[in-house]
């Protein structure tokens, strides 16, 4: 898929992930609304910039590997991928339902370019080493794995597990990019199990860490494309975000990480988002 | 005793001539031959190459073999991440650690995924003895069968359990494979059948029908000499291997002819091979049934031998269940 590079439109994409993150939300009357508008600058960057892929040929042995392993964002993967063309946008509207292949934690090629189950946290950080070893180590390409993570997964052992074989292996073709956006469900992750300095942390760990504002699209392209270039080391991008971006009422409340919004609270929003 | 001819069982099976070697040898003996045929492949484990009979394969295929260290839940999560970019991935480990530590990743990342992963769990069952309760996997196929997607195996000897590692390579998706430490007595031999799915009948019966898996499937050939000899009763013996998807046709045959079922496993009584053949039963063929294996305790330390007497797991006490069940006909 051409890569764009014009900030100004693939901003205008992540406002159309974010409008329709909250369309699919409502219309599912639930779901996760923080983590997912907060990353959709990520995405935007991610699948209109950054990653080799083809929404037409989605298992093309040469594609990227996204994997996200905290699976309950996916609406804004869901909404990533329909903006892509993999699927059509209408079905975003089955979001959650009965017989959708929009389940509300990822299900392995539900629908293409989706490459990986997730929910319980920590396992998807395992499955996208995993995938970044074989993919290097026995078949030889070069194809690079990203595995999309959230803070309060960190919390997770199997994180820790993964997060070492990977530095053992020096995987040069795995970069995890963290959603740090300081939430989790029960609160504040500093309140509930605190990560600081978890730079350090990712260091010690011997990993490469760059931190980005996670908003900043440029930034975001800028550090994906460092990542890809050191060669001796995992990459850790610490992508810097507030929970709810883009609508106000929503924005850095803890309170929003599980919550979908009504109706109305649906329509308030898309008038923050400039789409009411 | 007749068993049954095209078993092509060991000609030593009641003599002192009998070979003992541990199933965990034939797995080990599979991964090797298996690397040979299939470059896609792959083994990893846990800290536990030389217990697993993993560390020929890792000598012989170095670059497909993976250390993953004490790390199960990664272990699955590694392995299924290898599956989904096209490999075949053997993760070997103890039972109590794997499927025991890491069945969320199992159930997630493997299952629900349908990832081509064969999971090995050895030093399965009471027969681990000395190390005691922790180390002793009593629960490891009632929460394998239980998953959607899951092949659950548990093979009987080491000839058998080479079989079953080689058929679960080309079977796509999920395996679960069980299998102990201990040599027990090698009465299968390279003749005989073996299919994934497809239960063994050993031995022609028609009093009773005793179903077992792992070693006590030879406990309970044992069990059939003796019932025919001082008790005149003619058992039939199937071997079980496969606990999911169970053979339920040979079973309600069998059950249907005899009309009197003992089930024998090294595994607790609750949710293994009894209860499966139970859920079986109860729908299509009721019939008196005894079960035998660890009844809803925890083991210990002791000699292998010892323990089976303790907790009811020996030729005798299938030989009582039997006797007990014949009676409710």
């Amino acid at each position: 898929m051409e890569s764009l590079t014009d900030i100004k439109i693939l901003k205008t994409k992540a406002n159309a992930i974010r409008a329709n993150i909250i369309k699919m939300l409502a219309e599912a009357g639930s779901g996760h609304s923080a983590g997912p508008l907060g990353m959709a600058d990520v995405f935007s960057a991610l699948y209109f910039n950054v990653l080799q892929h083809d929404p037409k040929r989605p298992n093309a042995r040469e594609r990227d590997r996204v994997i996200v392993s905290c699976g309950h964002i996916c609406p804004v993967w869901y909404a990533t991928l329909a903006e892509a063309g993999y699927f059509p946008k209408r079905e975003l509207w089955t979001f959650r339902k009965i017989n959708s292949r929009l389940q509300g934690h990822p299900e392995y090629r539900s629908i293409a370019g989706v490459e990986n189950s997730a929910g319980p946290l920590g396992q998807g950080v395992s499955l996208a080493v995993g995938m970044a070893y074989a993919l290097r180590n026995f078949s030889k390409s070069s194809q690079q794995v990203y595995v999309i993570s959230s803070d309060g997964e960190q919390n997770e052992g199997q994180t820790w597990e993964a997060v070492m074989f990977a530095a053992k292996h020096k995987l040069p073709n795995l970069t995890m990019i963290m959603d740090r956006n300081n939430i989790q469900i029960d609160g504040a992750t500093e309140d509930i199990m605190p990560l600081e300095s978890i730079r350090a942390k990712y260091e010690a760990f011997n990993w490469h860490v760059l931190e980005v504002n996670g908003h900043n699209i440029a930034e975001v392209i800028d550090a994906c494309n460092a990542a890809k270039a050191i060669a001796e080391k995992p990459v850790c991008i610490i992508c810097h975000t507030i929970p709810g971006k883009g609508v106000k009422f929503m924005e850095g409340k803890y309170e929003w990480h599980g919550r979908a919004p009504s109706r109305e609270e649906a329509a308030l929003a898309l008038t923050h988002l400039g789409r009411g | 005793m007749k068993t049954i001819a095209k078993q092509k069982l060991s000609a030593h099976l009641f003599s002192k001539k009998i070979a003992m070697k541990a199933a965990r040898d034939g797995y080990g003996e599979a991964l090797v031959a298996l690397g040979e045929e299939n470059d896609k492949v792959v083994v990893l484990s846990a800290d536990l190459t030389e217990s697993t009979r993993s560390k020929a394969f890792a000598e012989q295929f170095p670059e497909r073999f993976v250390e993953v260290g004490v790390a199960e839940q990664n272990l699955a999560g590694l392995a299924a991440g290898m599956a989904l970019a096209g490999y075949v991935p053997f993760m070997s480990s103890f039972a109590v650690f794997s499927p025991g530590r890491n069945w969320d990743q199992i159930r997630v990342s493997i299952c629900y995924t349908r990832a081509n992963v064969k999971i090995a769990g050895s030093h399965a069952g009471l027969s681990v003895g000395p190390d005691g309760a922790t180390h002793q996997a009593m629960e490891d196929i009632a929460i394998t069968r239980v998953l959607p997607n899951m092949v659950v195996v548990a093979p009987s000897d080491s000839i058998e359990t080479k079989k079953a590692a080689m058929a679960a390579a080309s079977l796509e998706g999920p395996v679960y494979l069980r299998f102990g430490r201990p040599d027990v007595p090698v009465y299968t031999t390279g003749k005989s059948p073996f299919t994934i799915g497809t239960a063994n009948v050993l031995t022609a019966g028609t009093d009773v029908t005793i179903i077992a898996c792992g070693s006590m499937v030879y406990t309970s050939l044992e069990a059939a000499q003796e019932l025919g000899k001082k008790h005149q009763i003619k058992a039939e013996v199937i071997n079980c291997h496969t606990i999911k998807p169970l053979d339920i046709k040979t079973i309600v045959v069998s059950a249907q002819k005899t009309g009197a079922v003992v089930t024998a496993e090294d595994h607790q009584i609750h949710g293994g091979l009894g209860s499966a053949v139970a859920e079986a039963l109860a729908e299509y063929a009721p019939v008196a049934m005894r079960f035998v294996g660890m009844p809803d305790a925890f083991g210990e330390s002791g000699a292998a031998g010892e323990l089976f007497e303790k907790y009811g797991m020996t030729k005798e006490k299938i030989i009582l269940q039997c006797l007990e069940v014949i009676k409710e006909k």
